[in-house]
């Protein structure tokens, strides 16, 4: 596609074909950049689901493995799997009411000396590398008592929190004050006004928030190494016992010598990043539905 | 409609006379007060008093306070983090910003329209039922919905399409949703400020005659920068201005308060009558 240049006299054109040279630059640029990330991603995805494709059936998801097969026996993750659907589903339930509970305090209720303290704070616990969070719990918990689901759910939470925080913080302030003066102004207490009009106001991009910070603990593997991972085959649900899970079964299967192993360490790879592409894509359609339901359309 | 351009403000007529100063309520006496944003005094030392059952409009240029000193009413300056005020607002004879005096009940009695009509996400219903059902008005809520739009000139507009969002609505019909979202919970004072900026002339109309119906029942503070709206609803108006202290300062300060009548047609101060025969804008 080419323009007509603007020509006439008295018009400025000043330096306009260097701009233009620029401009394609920079844009060819950013093109090429996006091009590299979607091509890394999809090399990702095919050699991970590549390798893995041998086991990637439903046997992955119901079989329980099986401790020195000899035989072909079909065997998969079903403990991997029931494992981290309960740990990260109640490390959510734990994350998500604090993380919020602290962004409320920070955006509506800290006065400004204490909510850059508090910002702060999450901004370093984000930055907290797992493993350390993993020692951490370790120490604090399990020590002495040993082991469980619920210990691997705590550590993830500590993960999670500074995400959902962050990211509801940032989506409260995005709420016009103009609609917390309305309310406000009829009477109502600055809680209510904050549960009722503030919060649902907020919801979507808090559940967004949420939903990355999960797909981004799923794969979480050093602090579930410390606190859940001493396991059995059988596939449970009590978060009470050490559960095996999806990351931590995978660093176990690659260092069996059974080639098996491997395909089924891939394939469970597999699942956990189209989990997670998928909890992307999920998170991106609540934000534009949100975005919408707010315009009023 | 026909268009006129009136070369001067015509007071109206049919407005009703306001009874000798002595025989009025005062319902906010306000004595000495200063308004000051971290170092900058936005008004000082204003004196006043709004009378029951009146309509009283505050007029001036933009910036000279006007908008800070209505939220002083019902303590909606509370919000800036770097407001302070000295000086005392009474209102029915009691100190609005004393340490006992809980600014939530201070803005369940005194109600707030604002310049930019700011509807809840909610449904057209809802806007107007949800404060009556939290502050546990929660009887015949249909027919205080159904009369509170009414009284805003709305429900003929709405009343098919209740459940539709507020923020579907057109800018002057989701104002007047905003009226009727304050008068529904039957606060003692309505504050304008500037309701009809944003309006058509039909809607600034709707809004005007909604205050002379109602002000038998409240007592509504309106903002506004129109001296013609002024004229037509207010009984009382004050004039504000800004002056020029030592040091190049510049606040807010009322200049003149009286019967509209008085003010637009025979000012005593200079500054008020440059301002509404349109010689200072
Ligand atoms: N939140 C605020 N923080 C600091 N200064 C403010 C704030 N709001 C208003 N002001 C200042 O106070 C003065 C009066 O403003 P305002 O009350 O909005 O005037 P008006 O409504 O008459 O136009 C202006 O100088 C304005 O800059
Ligand atoms: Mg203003």
């Amino acid at each position: 596609m080419s323009t007509q240049d603007l020509t006439g006299p008295g018009l400025r054109l000043d330096h306009l074909p260097r701009r233009k040279r620029v401009n394609r630059t920079m844009e060819g640029l950013a093109w090429l950049a996006a091009a590299i990330a979607i091509a890394i991603l999809g090399v990702v995805v095919y050699s991970v689901g590549q390798r893995g494709w041998s086991e990637l059936n439903l046997n992955l998801i119901t079989k329980q493995p099986i401790n020195f097969s000899l035989t072909n026996a079909p065997q998969g993750l079903s403990n991997a799997f029931a494992g981290t659907i309960v740990i990260v589903g109640i490390a959510m339930l734990m994350a998500l009411p604090a993380g919020i509970l602290v962004a409320v305090y920070v955006n509506e209720f800290a006065p400004a000396p204490i909510r850059s303290v508090i910002t702060l704070v999450i901004d370093v616990l984000a930055g907290v590398p797992a493993i350390v969070i993993g020692i951490f719990v370790f120490v604090l918990l399990v020590v002495g008592s040993g082991q469980s689901g619920l210990k691997g759910s705590f550590s993830l939470a500590i993960l999670m929190l500074p995400f959902v925080a962050r990211t509801t913080i940032e989506v409260l302030a995005l709420v016009p004050n103009a609609l917390r003066e309305a309310s406000l102004a009829l009477g109502v207490p600055r809680w209510r006004t904050t549960l009722s009009i503030v919060l649902p106001r907020a919801i979507g991009g808090i559940l967004t928030g949420t939903v990355l910070a999960v797909a981004r603990v799923a794969g979480e593997t050093a602090p579930l190494l410390f606190t859940s991972s001493v396991v059995g085959v059988q596939t449970d649900w009590n978060p009470a016992h050490a559960l095996q899970t999806i990351p931590v079964a995978i660093f176990e299967l690659s260092e069996s010598p059974d080639p098996k192993d491997h395909a089924r360490a891939w394939a469970a790879g597999f699942v956990l990043l189209i989990f997670i592409l998928f909890a992307s894509l999920t998170a991106r359609w609540l934000a534009t539905r949100n975005a919408r339901k707010l315009a009023g359309r | 409609m026909s268009i006129t351009i009136e070369p001067t403000v015509r007071v109206e007529t049919r407005r009703q006379p306001i009874p000798p100063r002595e025989r009025l309520e005062p319902i906010f006496e306000v004595e000495g007060l200063d308004a000051i944003y971290g170092a900058k005094a936005a008004i000082k030392d204003v004196s006043m008093e709004v009378y029951k059952n009146l309509v009283t409009a505050i007029i001036g240029p933009s910036g000279c306070g006007k908008s800070t000193y209505i939220r002083c009413f019902n303590r909606m300056n509370d919000l800036i983090p770097t407001f302070r005020q000295t000086g005392t607002i009474r209102y029915h004879g009691q100190d609005i910003c004393a340490s006992n005096i809980d600014p939530v009940a201070v803005r369940r009695n005194i109600g707030m329209v604002f310049q930019r009509p700011n509807p809840f996400p909610k449904s057209i219903y809802d806007n107007v039922a949800w404060g009556c059902r939290v502050l546990g008005m929660k009887e015949d809520l249909d027919a205080r919905v159904e009369r509170a739009l009414t009284q805003a000139a709305l429900w003929d507009e709405v009343k098919d399409r209740l459940k539709a969002s507020g923020l579907s609505l057109s800018g002057g019909q989701q104002q007047r949703l905003c009226i009727a979202r304050a008068i529904a919970v039957e606060p003692d004072v309505v504050l304008m400020d500037e309701p009809a900026s944003a309006l058509d002339p039909i809607a600034t109309q709707a809004i005007e005659q909604l205050m002379h119906q109602l002000k038998s029942q409240y007592t509504f503070v309106i903002v506004t920068h129109n001296m013609q709206q002024a004229a037509r609803v207010a009984d009382m108006t004050a004039f504000f201005s800004i002056s020029q202290g030592g040091e190049g300062e510049r606040y807010g300060e009322l200049i003149e308060y009286d019967a509209t009548e008085k003010i637009f047609t025979a000012p005593s101060d200079k500054r008020t009558e440059d301002y509404v025969t349109g010689r200072f804008g």
